[in-house]
């Protein structure tokens, strides 16, 4: 193919992200999940590149959650998402970020329905305004916080004090990067790479020193699929999902994976303690896991934050191995400890997998 | 430990490990069988596939993945009425590939 016409076809997959000024909403899940990536994705952004990045103490949740478990209409979670547009509003912002895949996908989904059905979205105004007085304006630019970090990525590699190299053998690190599907899977045009060539993550990994591999169940789904989960007699589907993408990476010995999703690292993290239970199998060298990290916990292992600030210590799998193939110093009799630096509690230990 | 949920039997077909002899031994008799795009006429057409499951386009994905429970099930089912032969747009013959399917089973299950 003609390389111009190869860059003119990849422009069809590219999303315009602007540089600053965005009204941030969190994540419901992700703050308990994994307690210190949003905090610092904002310490990142404003602190060390300097982008002016808003939140309201009045955002609620986006009603992604109810709404995929059937449990709310589609009505519902739209006055609550304009609700959230009048926050934004109110602040003097046009565009929307989000922490949160499903949110992602919900604001996007509504964006779009309004976009062809006009009447349901005045009907949506017209339910704002009766129940809490308020207005919006639709957000011009809306995106995902790893779009973000995507955009800056180059800016947090100039920064950077690691890089994803295995500092004993100076090869780059194997990666595997998982997109949850609400990103661009109902909205290929809304991700960066569309849904067949999706850039966000790897787009990051590179610029950062790593490798990322491409396996055969690379796009399958993590498993999580909210009725899948919620519902205790489906939990097997679950993680049967998540036992396929494991098999199916193994043969390419990753040595971490990253995701932009609150449940994907959740369930290929804690999935891999239940595997190693029930099957007595471990993905990792000598008995350890694969490590499941967040792009920002990523973000700030690279830029030399403190493992155990990045809340590295509440996941399932050990995050040692990869602090150790980075040559990121840390503590191991502090991994427990609190803000305060007193200890909290030494958790128990899996009889299979080996956390450290 | 019992966590009140187990894996799920996966339904993946590995094909560098499942028996594909008697799909290329279908092929070298009858080659139209390769020209099959899986569209479903035939099921559609079908008067046994309602009550009994049989569908041609099924019986050669099966073939092709080795499930020769899931063939010899289909080909009891049969009637050879040669519906599916009248309304293939590839104009296979399926019902001669139905009962050469039923010959090469007879020589190597010794069933049917």
């Amino acid at each position: 193919m003609i390389y111009q016409g190869k860059q003119k076809i990849w422009s069809d997959y590219q999303k315009e992200i602007p540089d600053n000024h965005w009204f941030y909403v969190r994540s419901c899940i992700r703050q308990s999940f994994f307690p210190a990536s949003e905090h610092y994705f904002l310490k990142i952004c404003r602190d060390l590149l300097d982008r002016d990045i808003y939140e309201s103490a009045h955002h609620t949740t986006c009603g992604g959650i109810a709404y995929h478990c059937d449990t709310i209409p589609q009505e519902t979670a739209m006055t609550i998402v304009a609700r959230q547009f009048a926050l934004m509003t109110e602040a003097g912002y046009e565009n929307l970020v989000t922490s949160c895949i499903t949110s992602f996908g919900n604001y996007t989904e509504i964006l779009e329905t309004w976009r062809e059905f006009p009447e349901l979205e005045a009907r949506v105004r017209e339910h704002l305004w009766k129940s809490c007085r308020r207005e919006f304006r639709k957000p011009v630019y809306l995106a995902h916080a790893s779009d973000l970090v995507y955009k800056l990525r180059d800016e947090i590699a100039a920064r950077a004090r690691f890089s994803l190299v295995d500092k004993e053998t100076g090869e780059p690190l194997k990666i595997v990067e998982h997109i949850g599907c609400h990103y661009s899977k109902m909205f290929p045009h809304k991700g960066v790479g569309g849904a067949e060539y999706p850039c966000v993550l790897s787009g990051m990994a590179e610029a950062w020193g790593g490798k990322v591999i491409d396996y055969p169940e690379r796009r399958h789904c993590c498993g999580f699929g909210f009725r899948q989960y919620l519902v205790k007699a489906n939990r097997g589907y679950s993680m049967s999902n998540t036992y396929k993408k494991f098999e199916s990476m193994e043969p390419y010995h990753p040595d971490v994976i990253i995701t932009n999703c609150p449940g994907c690292p959740f369930f290929l993290d804690r999935w891999q303690y239940v595997i190693s239970e029930q099957e007595g199998k471990t993905y990792g060298p000598d008995g350890h896991g694969i490590p499941v990290l967040t792009y920002e916990e990523l973000a700030g292992l690279v830029l030399g934050f403190d493992p155990w600030d990045l809340g590295l210590q509440v996941h399932q799998v050990g995050p040692e191995p990869l602090l150790d193939k980075m040559g990121i110093p840390y503590d191991p009799s502090a991994k427990y400890n609190g803000l305060d630096r007193k200890k909290l509690m030494t958790p128990g230990l899996p009889a299979v997998l080996k956390c450290c | 430990m019992d966590f009140g949920f187990n894996l799920s039997p996966s339904s993946a077909v590995e094909l560098d490990k499942v028996d594909t002899s008697l799909f290329r031994e279908l092929c070298r008799i009858e080659p139209g069988a390769r020209t099959c795009i899986g569209c479903g006429s035939c099921s559609a057409t079908c008067t046994a596939s309602e009550h009994s499951g049989m569908s041609v386009r099924k019986l050669l994905l099966s073939l092709q993945r080795g499930k020769m429970r899931d063939v010899e099930k289909m080909l009891t089912c049969c009637m050879l009425c040669g519906k599916c032969t009248m309304v293939c747009p590839r104009g296979i013959n399926t019902r001669r590939i139905i009962l050469t399917v039923c010959r090469l089973y007879e020589n190597v299950e010794g069933r049917i």
